[in-house]
């Protein structure tokens, strides 16, 4: 065990990739000798050379699509998207192509391949370094879809995405990447792609968030346990894709609230699909209405400290709702 | 960028090749006009044709390690993919989208062709997106060998990666983008484009300014090279150049092959608003089919006998495919639910 940030996790986690398995390597903007704008793989240049870290041109769709092409000759390609802003111009082959191939080809053709993206809000990115794009790709049947919140979670779960056959997308919340620490296992574990965590044990009502905002709901938890006697569990749905529907349902049938937080925009967020899974499946063990805690729907987030702060929930934030669904 | 190729590989190929050659020209065009036909008898939804490109096609793939090396072809490459191995049951399996339908599973429509078995890469229908993606195929066999994953000279293996699509579809930007990569890695890879200067009813004057697709090479840093796409020697030769420079670590070529689409652009197109019907008898004169078989006759290597039994066979051949594929069931509905993800221990 060794305490660490969650990016030092990241880098750690991709670092025995590469050391495990030579079909790893590793593309992207200005992940070689400078070893990405956030660090993430800082050294694995020097340690792996420059054909194994690859810094690729600045294009995304073709960071992704010759991923793709790789992973199709059984490579293990991780690409970085530097900002998950600036995914953008790969949808269309995140979309249409990693993640129908398998589909598509009767199941001849697969794409193990990882896209790691820094994404969310709270660093001064304003509108075009602070995205959230999870629901964009939570619609699309193929990939998979991860937010670590831990680094215990983001190192066992980048192995798994490394390991994994299929296309996943790796999401790393950047506000987290310094201000989260925790401890980290030192041996060669995963923690598989699907299941939710419980982060927090609780029985007066459920708080569903993932990445930074599962975080902050854990914080959230402490605040109104500790000031108001609120028993609020936290589950960190961690994988969005596929839907941990069994972790969503037996949480609520323990609490029969839920409150849901995301920090993207609002309408047709993740959470949406969340309050559905509990509306369809869940109807009869709620106490209370499905809540959201969120962005508000505006284009992106603004620069401005003082608007950033207004657009992102925070842990006071959610413990005000926290304390006004348990009233309910 | 070169436009004439000084050795000609193509006087090495004997007669068997030459004819071998021929017939899948013949067989892929068979195929495609019954495939009209079942169009317009109301059979199948949808079909989209090859006519008048086989020989770009067909030149390019004996030039390759057929079955090996990775192929990542667009819609109109039925004789490239025949070329490959798949057969005519295969496309008649897909125009009828029938169980069993190899390169889908009849979940893509007809002329989305792919085996894994023969390394042809599952393509989509939009268009460029396999380009960037041969990048990457290409990408990794330069990384195997790097890597000491593979050895270089191993024939078993593919060593290089050939894409094609039509000149207006290198108007996308995934196709600069794929292009660059195979520049700046010097990959082993290579862009066949097939020029039959529409896309859809647009003419190449409105979607470039440049009078070659292959004039842009330069600015990729690969060898770009232009061809007469009608003639297939002339194809044979500049890919056997092409598929050389890749297997020595030498980088990518973009081959634009010059040729014509002589019927509309699929069975739900018109082409009689955008192109004259002068135009269209104009390139009929050129057939590629019919300017080889013409060749084979003057030079005795096809005699008229065996030119009879060829156009049987491939009658014949037709006649059985779709007797099969009639023949098969649907899907089960079910199978649409299948395969959207690979089980983890199949890594
Ligand atoms: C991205 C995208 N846009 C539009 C289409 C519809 N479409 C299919 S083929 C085609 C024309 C392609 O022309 P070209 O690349 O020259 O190939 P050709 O069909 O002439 O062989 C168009 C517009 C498509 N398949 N994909
Ligand atoms: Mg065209």
């Amino acid at each position: 065990m060794a305490r660490m940030t969650l990016i030092d996790a990241i880098r750690i986690a991709m670092d025995e990739e590469l050391d495990r398995d030579t079909r790893v390597f590793i593309t992207g903007e200005d992940v070689g000798p400078r070893g990405g704008v956030f660090r993430a793989t800082q050294g694995l240049f020097d340690k792996y050379g420059a054909t194994r870290v690859v810094d690729s041109p600045l294009a995304e769709l073709s960071i992704v699509a010759v991923g793709i092409g790789a992973a199709l000759a059984d490579l293990r390609p991780i690409c970085e998207i530097q900002f998950a802003d600036f995914i953008h111009p790969a949808f269309n082959q995140i979309v249409n192509e990693a993640a129908k191939l398998y589909y598509r080809s009767d199941g001849q053709w697969r794409v193990p391949l990882v896209i790691r993206a820094p994404y969310g809000g709270g660093i001064g990115g304003g509108l075009y370094h602070s995205q959230s794009v999870e629901a964009f790709f939570a619609h699309v049947p193929g990939l998979k879809i991860v937010v670590p919140s831990t680094p215990q979670d983001a190192k066992g779960l980048l192995k798994s995405a490394v390991r994994d056959p299929n296309p996943v997308l790796y999401f790393e919340p950047k506000k987290g990447y310094r201000a989260i620490k925790g401890e980290v296992p030192d041996d060669d574990y995963t923690i598989p792609i699907g299941p939710a965590r419980v982060a927090r044990e609780g029985g007066d009502l459920s708080v569903f968030a993932y990445g930074m905002m599962a975080h902050y709901a854990e914080q959230a938890a402490e605040q109104v346990a500790q000031a108001d006697g609120i028993d609020a569990e936290v589950i960190d749905l961690r994988t969005l894709l596929p839907v941990d529907k069994d972790a969503i349902l037996n949480s609520i049938k323990k609490t029969n609230k839920a409150l849901i937080v995301y920090e993207a925009n609002h309408t047709m967020g993740y959470g949406a699909e969340v309050a559905a899974v509990i509306g369809d499946e869940g109807f009869e063990y709620l106490d209370g209405p499905i809540k959201r805690l969120t962005g508000p729907d505006v284009p992106a987030m603004p620069y401005s400290h003082a608007m950033q702060e207004f657009f992102m929930p925070n842990p006071t934030s959610i413990a005000d709702a926290i304390r006004e669904l348990a009233a309910y | 960028m070169s436009t004439i190729t000084t050795a000609r590989p193509s006087t090495h190929l004997n007669e068997q090749t030459l004819r071998e050659m021929f017939w899948v020209m013949l067989l892929s065009r068979r195929l495609d006009e019954r495939s009209w036909a079942l169009h317009r008898q109301g059979k199948i939804a949808f079909h989209i044709s090859g006519m008048g490109h086989e020989a770009a096609q067909v030149g390019s793939a004996f030039a390759l390690n057929r079955g090996v090396d990775y192929t990542h072809p667009y819609y109109r490459d039925l004789a490239l993919s025949l070329a490959m191995g798949l057969t005519p049951t295969d496309f008649m399996l897909s125009l009828f989208g029938k169980a069993g339908e190899p390169s889908s599973g009849a979940r893509q429509m007809p002329s989305h062709f792919g085996s894994k078995r023969l390394n042809i890469v599952s393509g989509s229908a939009p268009v460029a997106t396999q380009v960037p993606q041969a990048a990457g195929l290409a990408f990794a066999i330069k990384y195997k060998q790097t890597t000491g994953l593979v050895d270089p000279n191993d024939a078993t293996q593919p060593r290089v990666a050939l894409t094609s699509l039509g000149e207006g579809a290198t108007s996308q930007g995934e196709w600069h983008e794929g292009m660059n990569w195979a520049g700046v890695h010097k990959l082993p890879f290579i862009c066949l484009v097939q020029n039959n200067i529409y896309a859809i009813s647009v003419p190449i004057e409105s979607q470039m300014a440049v009078a070659n697709v292959a004039d842009r090479a330069t600015a990729y840093g690969v060898t770009g090279v232009v061809v007469d796409g009608n003639d297939l020697l002339a194809v044979y030769d500049v890919m056997v150049e092409a598929v050389e420079r890749a297997y020595a670590g030498e980088g990518a070529t973009l081959v634009e092959a010059k040729t014509y689409r002589p019927v509309p652009h699929s069975s739900d197109d018109d082409d009689r608003s955008y192109r004259s019907r002068a135009e269209v008898e104009e390139w009929k004169q050129k057939d590629p089919i019919n300017r080889f078989r013409d060749y084979l006759i003057a030079e005795t290597i096809l005699s008229p006998a065996q030119l009879d039994d060829y156009e049987h066979r491939a009658r014949a051949e037709v006649d059985q495919a779709q007797a099969a594929a009639e023949a098969t069931p649907d899907p089960a509905p079910e199978a649409a639910l299948g395969d959207i993800y690979a089980p983890s221990e199949a890594v």
